[in-house]
């Protein structure tokens, strides 16, 4: 167990649920063929991240780890706003958001 | 033995509102469930002597980036999508593998060996507001001179992200008097297929 | 004047260089049809050799020994008991001085007649041919030039030969005026007038018939010679004539000398070499066995048959023994039989010469029969006879074949102007019988008012040949017959009944041609001779008049005979025979007689048979030749052929061919092979590399399967790589 005599919620508390999250992120990225919802739970993925960060930046008393955060979130914003256009675009050729629907690339 | 409580409490809440976003057929739905975890993980955030970030959070993930999902999903008209699926083993084999990993990242967080590598962390004394530890001051100190060519690179990299998304939904002019033509003539085809 | 020697290779090289030239550029030199360049140079060639044969003349009166000029090493080889040097050395002597001039005085004055005589040949051809324009300029060409090319080379090749000064080089020009004369009697060897759409009666098959036929037989009695040669080098162990001829004259003839393990004397030695070369010579000579060939041979053109089988390439034979002199008088038995074979063949041809039709071809028997002279003379030890009959009759023979050859071409001549005529409307009494022949006396008659020269320059001839006095003829000819007549019987009267019917031969000849009414149209429409032809035929005449004066039977005239003693050891000077003479000549003058009663009082018609068939089977036995040809053709041709074709046919073609390389070679192979490509190559090999790319093919095909094209697929792959490696990482480390 994570050294953890003065916290009040153990570390290894907040890892365990961010790797809950985790998973559940991954099985909506896995498991639902909405593109916006994938994408949701890409958010979902990056966000449980950003709670591990937080957790081991407070027990390793370094800010690095609320720095990495800052910088995910502000990738995460550039990632969704391209994202998004592009669902738009293929949106506007082929008239729907299910990610099936593309898999004309296949071998 | 007040935190552990609100600790175990705030999980319910942050995992039942993702799997909420999972199993919900409407799109606004889950995109609201996905808010509400954001909220709980910005609570966490406070609790965690990250206060700044709670507050960034809230503003860009809960406030921008959840509100353009709920843009693009009222613009497509992607409220409802039909269950059935042509991949009928992709569902039970992602949950198979997903458990899978959290079983083993569990594992891995709770072996004393990982433990002992990393060494003992040092406690902290006091809040955010004594000690400055999440402070925006000490974030912003960083930003500026420790990192800040990540920094700069993350300002061009919005730059770009901006044009890109202005020019990949723009499209062509062409495309653009097509749809238009289009959407001139059956206006209202789009919000039909919700 | 030892200078003067030293230009004798000129003799040689100057002929040699007219070859390259008509060779090369004959064609070019030759721009009109009537252009006359190669003749021209060749003769001018010749005429070179000429001025060289007579600067070695001067230059051996005043050294009569003669000298060996050294021109290069042929062959070197030192062996340890025996070498084998062989130089090229010219010897100059009396007696290659003699056979020199001849051969260079009468040769140019034949080069001279074929400038003319081509012209006419060529046109001839061309007009059979049908030939127009510009192809019939080009043919003149090529074949004037290379005409010209041959005759000097024959003449290069017969002056290699009697300047030699060992038996190889002798040997080398011996072959090469064989290999001349097979080129040039073969010349019109696509000659294609044939009877009546039978192409296999082309003339050009029987002219290169006849090449052939001078070739094989020559070559039979060239491998006596070899074998003459190999049996000298063995015995003397060099071929030098002054060093053979000094060995033999030292050691005598009773020596021993071993050949291999056994000892023969060296007499018997002698005797067999000398048997040998008596082979070659009667193949080149055209003495019985092998004379067969020269009556053929008159298939070639007119001046073929004059310079090479009447003046010069069959006296190389006379030469050969001349020369060999000394082993000659060592071994008696084969001069006995020398000169009874000369003897004979000179009976005999004369008497196949009296019932010939073909105007050459009494004129080649005739030459085979005086050929027999010469050969007789030799044999008999009659050295210088021999060589002044040989000087003589190279005179007066090319002389006759000459005119004989302006006669064919007279005749021609006639012919075309009666076609011509007939044309306009002239009637043409002659192709009712039989077609024309220009060479055929029984459609002559009457030239000698049409081709006076013609005629007068062949009279002379013809009466040198028959031996009248003064005429060159007589006197070398009976000189011969002086030497037999004291030493042989038999020869002798075997050359004396030749000698009759020579003298009856030639004036049948003569009255059947030149007399009495031309009996075909072309007869009488024949005409002269161009001047390039008849000048030549107007010297050789004047030799033949005063020719005898070279070696006239009175003391301090025989110029010739002390002229060739010092060159022949063993030559004597013939004793003038006054009843010999007397009934030489009587007997000419009865022969010229005889003839004139059965040929020139009546002249025949042409449909009249010929007054000597009343012999009846005699005479057709004469007129076929004794059947010596047939009797070959039966004995060894056929024979020879019919083992060559089951050779060809049964052994190489059906056995070797069709069994060994068919059968086995090429079946085993093609199986051998079918075994390599089928099942090895496209089963094993082409299996086992198809296979591993249908195999990789088959293996991509189904990992193609895991490219479906969903995004989500993908993404789970993801997932499924990323627990593979913490599970791994988790097993490895931690548990």
């Amino acid at each position: 167990m994570l050294n953890e005599t003065n916290f009040l919620v153990p570390t290894s508390y907040y890892v365990i649920l961010s790797a809950l999250l985790f998973t559940l992120g991954v099985i909506g990225v896995l498991v639902r063929r909405n593109a916006i919802l994938v994408f949701m739970s890409i958010e979902l993925m990056l966000n449980s991240a950003n709670l591990a960060f937080v957790a081991f930046a407070r027990a390793f008393t370094d800010l690095a780890g609320q720095v990495s955060v800052f910088f995910v979130i502000t990738v995460a914003a550039a990632e969704v706003a391209i994202g998004l256009a592009l669902i738009v675009a293929i949106f506007r050729t082929k008239h729907s958001i299910d990610i099936d629907e593309l898999h004309e690339m296949r071998g | 033995m007040l935190g552990t409580i609100l600790f175990f409490i705030l999980a319910a809440i942050a995992v039942a509102s993702a799997i909420g976003m999972l199993t919900s057929t409407n799109a606004v739905h889950a995109a609201l469930f996905l808010v509400l975890n954001f909220l709980t993980v910005a609570l966490f955030y406070l609790g965690l002597n990250a206060p700044f970030l709670a507050m960034v959070q809230v503003t860009v993930y809960a406030g921008a980036i959840m509100v353009l999902f709920l843009f693009v999903i009222m613009l497509l008209g992607a409220e409802r999508v039909e269950l059935t699926s042509r991949l009928r083993w992709q569902a039970p084999l992602a949950i198979v593998l997903a458990l899978l990993l959290m079983a083993t990242g569990t594992v891995l967080v709770l072996s004393p060996e990982v433990n002992a590598s990393l060494g003992l962390p040092q406690p902290l004394q006091g809040t955010p507001a004594e000690t400055g530890f999440g402070s925006p001051a000490e974030i912003g100190t960083l930003l500026f001179t420790q990192y800040l060519l990540p920094f700069q690179a993350v300002g061009v990299l919005l730059l770009v992200a901006m044009i890109g998304a202005v020019v990949l939904a723009k499209g062509s002019l062409k495309q653009i008097d097509r749809k238009d033509e289009a959407e001139i003539q059956t206006p209202t085809a789009s919000l039909e297929r919700s | 004047m030892n200078g003067l020697f030293s230009l004798v290779p000129l003799i040689v090289i100057l002929p040699f260089v007219g070859v390259l030239i008509n060779a090369f550029f004959g064609r070019r030199l030759m721009p009109r049809r009537d252009g006359v360049a190669p003749g021209v140079i060749a003769s001018i060639f010749s005429g070179a050799a000429f001025v060289i044969a007579l600067l070695m003349f001067i230059a051996l009166l005043g050294h009569r020994e003669g000298a060996e000029v050294p021109f290069l090493t042929w062959i070197n080889i030192e062996g340890a008991g025996l070498s084998l040097n062989i130089p090229w050395t010219f010897r100059v002597d009396t007696l290659s001085s003699v056979m020199m001039l001849v051969v260079t005085g009468v040769g140019t004055l034949i080069h001279i007649y074929a400038i003319g005589y081509m012209h006419g040949d060529i046109d001839e051809q061309i007009a059979k041919r049908g030939l127009q324009g510009d192809e019939a300029l080009d043919f003149k060409r090529r074949r004037y030039s290379r005409f010209f090319t041959y005759f000097n080379l024959f003449l290069g090749s017969m002056l290699i030969l009697v300047t030699g000064n060992n038996y190889l080089m002798m040997f080398v020009g011996w072959e090469l005026v064989g290999l001349c004369s097979f080129l040039l009697i073969g010349f019109w060897f696509d000659d294609p007038t044939q009877e009546a759409g039978d192409a296999s009666t082309a003339k050009g098959w029987l002219n290169s018939n006849a090449a052939k036929k001078a070739f094989v037989v020559n070559r039979v009695g060239d491998f006596g010679m070899l074998i003459a040669i190999f049996l000298i080098f063995w015995t003397f162990g060099t071929l030098e004539f002054d060093a053979v001829f000094s060995q033999a004259e030292a050691l005598g003839p009773a020596a021993q000398v071993a050949l291999g393990p056994l000892t023969f004397s060296l007499g018997a030695v002698v005797t067999v070499i000398t048997l040998f070369l008596l082979l070659g010579a009667t193949g080149k000579s055209a003495q019985i066995p092998l004379f067969v060939w020269l009556p053929d041979a008159m298939a070639g053109p007119t001046p073929v048959s004059a310079l090479i089988h009447a003046a010069t390439m069959v006296t190389a034979g006379i030469y050969m023994i001349a020369r060999s002199n000394v082993l000659y008088a060592m071994a008696p038995v084969s001069a006995t039989v020398v000169a009874i074979i000369g003897a004979a063949t000179a009976f005999v041809a004369a008497t196949m010469a009296v019932a010939q039709y073909d105007i050459k071809k009494v004129l080649a028997y005739s030459t085979i029969s005086q050929l027999g002279f010469m050969i007789a003379a030799v044999g008999l030890g009659g050295y210088i006879a021999g060589i002044f009959h040989l000087a003589t009759h190279a005179f007066f023979k090319a002389l006759l074949f000459l005119g004989s050859g302006s006669v064919i071409h007279g005749m021609e001549h006639g012919h075309h102007a009666v076609a011509h005529g007939a044309e306009h409307g002239e009637h043409d009494h002659d192709e009712h019988s039989h077609p024309f022949d220009p060479q055929d006396m029984r459609q002559m008659g009457g030239l000698k008012d049409r081709m006076p020269v013609t005629t007068w320059v062949y009279i002379i001839g013809a009466l040198a040949l028959a031996g009248i006095p003064p005429l060159a003829g007589f006197w070398s000819k009976d000189e011969i017959l002086a030497d037999a007549s004291g030493t042989n019987n038999l020869v002798y009267i075997l050359l004396t009944v030749a000698a009759f019917f020579t003298a009856f031969y030639m004036a049948r000849q003569v009255f059947m041609v030149f007399f009495g009414k031309p009996r075909t149209e072309a007869a009488a429409h024949a005409h002269e001779s161009p001047p390039v032809m008849t000048v030549p035929l107007v010297i050789l005449a004047v030799l033949s008049v005063i020719g005898g004066a070279m070696n006239l039977p009175i003391e301090g005239l025989h110029f010739l005979g002390e002229w060739l003693e010092e060159s022949i050891l063993h030559a004597h000077i013939g004793q003038f025979e006054p009843t010999t003479a007397l009934l030489a000549t009587a007997l000419a003058v009865i022969g010229i007689v005889l003839g004139w009663l059965l040929y020139g009082r009546e002249p025949s018609e042409e449909a009249e048979r010929d007054p000597l068939m009343a012999a009846g089977p005699v005479f057709t036995f004469l007129n076929r030749r004794w059947y010596w040809d047939e009797a070959y053709a039966a004995v060894f041709v056929k024979p020879y052929n019919r083992f060559a074709r089951f050779l060809a046919d049964t052994i190489d073609w059906r056995f070797w061919h069709d069994f060994v390389h068919d059968s086995i070679i090429y079946e085993a192979f093609l199986a051998w092979s079918q075994i390599l490509s089928r099942p090895i190559d496209l089963g094993m090999i082409d299996g086992a590399v198809n296979g591993i790319a249908e195999f990789i093919g088959g293996i991509s095909q189904r990992l193609r399967r895991a490219q479906t094209g969903y995004v989500r697929n993908y993404a789970l792959a993801v997932l499924l790589g990323a627990v593979v490696i913490l599970g791994y990482i988790v097993v490895r480390f931690l548990m």
